[in-house]
């Protein structure tokens, strides 16, 4: 029988690929001694969809049935950006009105995706009532997309010019409705969850960032705003109307998971409020303007990056035009794809072990969209 | 010690005693779909025409146009179907489809027993889903891909074409030619209605591109006289165009117009280069469309033609019967002169009776005989001999050889088709104060729509449901022209009403001229009566096979004498394949 020595008390193991948390497939090599995780190594390709190359390929219309499939929970940024690029590089005037309802998608999806994201986080440290409320009441906010756009996740619903169909009578009163109900409940998520002692034991102080490395390493979005950095792409570069509603940057400094999801949490309050304001102020007026002819549709050559503020951070396409009738290259920057890596390898050493899938929840990492 | 972060998670517990608001799938669905979600497919057959539209826009390539057994005139006959496994329920393909036949359901669930039915095609597999037609999402009027209004075309204003023989229509200008040639889906329904099977989409894309030569060498593939079609063409493609459903069909006449414009010399720009002679010869008697066609195209697959035409001019009828307003000689000339230019020997003022008949049947290979239709036919009433009764066809010819005609102030015309509008704007044009008198109401009549509109336009009345009785002297050298009033009774479910005279009140026009359109036939007095009694004809016109062959050995006919339709695309058509049966007939003999 060989004999144990101390040396080979680190052990290397497979996370993933299967879901990690509720993220989306990837894998990490993680090594441990004892249960302390000494570092980490991130494997992606389990989820490699080649989208980038298949645009390329594809008339441009034909890229939005693709785009919103890069980041799966939160179709409706992929769609904006994308079809903010075109009309930038096309030159298309987009209709006051459809500037508004866009964002207002952009809020309701912002809005669905950290309720979902409050389940998320709390399902990994085993708390399995969170994820069951956060599930039925993100649905409510997909009655409403259904209801708007005729789908519940994947929207296609903005496109270059406007969006597809302006908003069903009444709608207003459903989405102000859906509103009321979640804000009713959030007490309720506080009580269970940020307000909960196991919650803030297990997260204050855990992986505590540098706040050096927020720029070093590219570190956007509530990660980068729960170290103090005011980075918000909505007040920084405002996009669609941004600029006429009225609101503040969220920002923590406790450069620690629980500063991460607290800015989260406001930022749901911040979100209702930005839909209100947007349902109180929306304009009259047409929603789209006729795109030429689709089969055919040629953008004249150029390129142009632009970026929104995702749930996870800058959101950007870098989209580069060659005269024809399909994009020449497209680059999309998926926010999370230095937070899985570089910050998420930085962050491990010393961890704990039952701390690592809340470390990739918390980092609100995002597989799909690394993996373009 | 927390002891508030403690108990509050603790308050979760009042939950449990509340009903669940989730819902059970599948049993107890309570709720319907939302108007607008992009459920399942399902597809009008009354309304779709099969052009694949939704097949171009589907980036899965979910969608698969098979054939259908029974397809309608009109349809490309087929249908969409679509694959269940690779559909992503994007419903691009319910907003551009150009009827507005596919839509999709609000179901949420699609079980079947087995996996062939996640391949399927709406309208034509009946699965159970389609009383859900018109719940789901459908296509909506404000977001359009499709650009339904047809870029205007410039006219002359109507009052001042009336003084002159100049080109009413004006034509596209190039930033016009290519936004009008931009909303063609390129489905190629229009294929399909053009006699001569145009190979339209492509030339409007190379257009709609900024690649004029392009476009014309495209058109030139199987139209020699594509200025011709562009301006008089009777564009039966457009009645076939899939965005006519919705909106205004893309104006390919206009657009085929434009290409040709653009080139002055086309000699230059046509590459049309003649194959070298191969020692067989073609004999052709006519030189309208059809005959034109056929020693172009013959001539371009080194076969020696000659044509042999009776008017001063080559064109046929596009010459002698098309007012100069529509058809100006320039545009002719330029056409002629290209086709002349790759070896096409046009005799003219050379008519051919019977002895040169017999001449050329024996020196050439193969006879074409494509001399039209001159003569116009007879209303069959009595009085119809006098001297102020024209035939619509004999008074446009001589007011284009430069001739005059005494018509008078007054003049009224009889008939409905293109050439009574044409004669009556021709004698509106020399001064008269003329109108039309037609048997039926204005919808059915054949002439041209827009001719129709254009007409009205200038100021000409229509008169309809007018039966002429009889022709008589009217006072101070005057004719009169005595007819009944029309009912129009519809006989057969789906038939056409046919007008019938209602008896006993008669009334009159009394005017200068009566000049009478109601239809033209061919006049085969040139061919020796041996050939003529073997010639197999069907009424009036010659019997020809699908390659245009008479009965006669070596003898094709094609055109206006050998065709219904009798207009100039079809005489082109009739040209094309008479190219191909003659080329198959002479390859075939050695």
């Amino acid at each position: 029988m060989k004999e144990f020595k101390r040396e080979d008390r680190e052990v290397k193991l497979f996370v993933g690929p299967q879901h990690p948390g509720v993220t989306g497939n990837m894998s990490f090599e993680i090594t441990l001694e004892g249960d302390t995780l000494t570092s980490v190594k991130t494997h992606v390709g389990y989820l490699h969809r080649a989208f980038e190359k298949l645009m390329e390929r594809r008339l441009y219309i034909q890229n939005f049935p693709l785009v919103c499939r890069i980041c799966v929970p939160e179709s409706d940024t992929n769609e904006e950006n994308y079809a903010r690029a075109l009309e930038e590089l096309a030159g298309i005037e987009v209709p006051e009105r459809a500037k508004w309802i866009r964002t207002l998608v952009l809020e309701l999806s912002r809005l669905q995706m950290f309720i979902r994201w409050m389940g998320g986080i709390a399902g990994t440290m085993g708390l399995s009532t969170a994820p069951q409320w956060a599930i039925g009441d993100r649905d409510y906010i997909l009655d409403l997309f259904e209801e708007l756009t005729g789908g519940r996740i994947y929207h296609i619903y903005i496109l270059p010019g406007g969006v597809r169909r302006d908003i069903p009578e009444g709608f207003e009163e459903r989405v102000l409705k859906v509103m009321d109900y979640i804000e009713k409940k959030l007490p309720d998520y506080d009580d269970l969850i940020f307000e909960n002692s196991v919650f803030k034991k297990r997260l204050i102080g855990l992986s505590k960032l540098d706040p050096a490395w927020v720029e070093e390493i590219g570190v956007t979005g509530p990660v980068a705003r729960a170290c103090g950095f005011p980075f918000d792409v909505r007040k920084e570069q405002p996009y669609e109307i941004y600029d006429k509603l009225d609101f503040d940057i969220i920002t923590e400094t406790g450069c620690d998971m629980y500063s991460m999801a607290l800015v989260r949490r406001r930022e749901i309050d911040l979100s209702i409020n930005l839909i209100r304001q947007i349902i109180d102020k929306m304009p009259k007026g047409e929603v789209w303007t006729p795109l030429p002819n689709v089969l055919y549709w040629k953008i004249p050559a150029g390129e142009t990056y632009v970026k929104t503020e995702a749930t996870r951070g800058e959101f950007g396409y870098y989209v580069v035009t060659d005269g024809s009738d399909k994009p020449r290259r497209i680059h999309v920057r998926g926010v999370s794809t230095p937070h899985a890596y570089t910050l998420l390898e930085r962050l491990v050493p010393g961890m704990n072990i039952s701390d690592f899938s809340v470390t990739i929840v918390g980092l609100q990492t995002c597989p799909p969209e690394i993996e373009r | 010690m927390d002891i508030k972060g403690i108990l509050k998670p603790l308050t979760a517990w009042k939950r449990a005693f509340k009903p669940p608001h989730t819902i059970e799938v599948p049993n107890k669905v309570t709720r319907e779909g939302a108007e607008r979600y992009r459920g399942f497919h399902v597809n009008d057959m009354d309304k779709c025409i099969g052009c694949g539209t939704c097949a171009a826009i589907c980036e899965n390539e979910a969608i698969k146009m098979i054939p259908i057994n029974d397809p309608d005139k009109g349809n490309s006959g087929y249908r969409p179907r679509i694959d269940y496994g690779r559909c992503c329920w994007c419903a691009l393909c319910v907003d551009i489809c150009p009827t507005g036949s596919l839509e999709m359901t609000n179901e949420y669930t699609w079980v079947r027993e087995t996996g062939d039915e996640f391949i399927f095609t709406p309208g034509i597999d009946i699965i159970g889903h389609e009383d859900k037609k018109d719940k789901g999402f459908k296509k909506d009027d404000k977001l359009n891909f499709l650009h339904l209004e047809r870029v205007p075309m410039r006219e002359l204003d109507p009052k001042e074409r009336t003084q002159t023989f100049a080109e009413a229509v004006l034509g596209y200008s190039e930033e016009e030619a290519r936004a009008e040639a931009e909303r063609c889906v390129g489905c190629g329904l229009c294929i399909s209605g053009c006699p001569d099977r145009m190979h339209i989409p492509d030339y409007i894309r190379a257009i709609a591109e900024g690649n004029d030569q392009k476009s014309l060498n495209i058109i030139y593939e199987n139209n020699p006289l594509p200025e011709m079609c562009g301006k008089v063409c009777t564009r039966r493609c457009e009645f076939e165009c899939s965005l006519g459903h919705l909106g205004e069909p893309v104006a390919i006449r206009w657009l085929k117009r434009y290409v040709v414009e653009q080139f002055d010399d086309l000699k230059k720009y046509v590459d049309a280069k003649p194959e070298p002679l191969n020692g067989k010869k073609v004999g052709i008697i006519g030189a309208g469309p059809a005959g034109l066609t056929a020693a172009y195209y013959l001539r371009l697959k080194g076969y020696e033609t000659e044509i042999f035409e009776a008017a001063p001019k080559a064109g046929g009828m596009t010459f002698l019967g098309i007012p100069k307003y529509r058809f100006p000689i320039p545009s002719l000339d330029k056409q002629v002169e290209l086709i002349e230019s790759v070896g096409v020997k046009i005799n003219y003022n050379s008519p051919v009776d019977s002895k040169k008949f017999k001449k050329i049947y024996d020196k050439y290979d193969a006879v074409f005989i494509a001399t039209g239709a001159p003569k116009g036919m007879s209303m069959r009433i009595d009085g119809e001999d006098h001297p102020k009764v024209l035939a619509a066809i004999d008074f446009l010819k001589t007011i284009n050889l430069g001739g005059t005609v005494d018509i008078g102030k007054e003049v009224v015309v009889v008939g409905g088709g293109n050439v009574a509008i044409d004669a009556v704007r021709v004698s509106k044009r020399l001064g008269a104060n003329s109108y039309i008198a037609y048997r039926r109401r204005v919808v059915d009549m054949p002439a041209d729509e827009e001719e129709i509109e254009a007409t009205e336009a200038e100021g000409i009345p229509i008169y309809t449901q007018i039966i002429p009785l009889r022709v008589e002297d009217g006072p101070k050298g005057k004719v009169k022209l005595i007819y009944g009033k029309a009912k129009m009774v519809q006989e057969k479910e789906g038939a056409r009403p046919r007008p019938v005279l209602i008896e006993g009140k008669e009334y009159e026009y009394v005017v200068d001229s009566i000049i009478v359109a109601i239809g033209q036939r061919p006049d085969l007095d040139f061919i020796p009566e041996d050939i003529r009694n073997k010639l197999e004809m069907e009424k009036r016109i010659i019997k020809v096979d699908k390659r245009q062959m008479t009965n006669i050995d070596k003898v094709f006919a094609g055109g206006d004498l050998a065709n219904w339709t009798a207009d100039a695309i079809s005489a082109i058509a009739d040209g094309l394949r008479a190219v191909k049966g003659i080329e198959l007939y002479l390859s075939s003999k050695k």
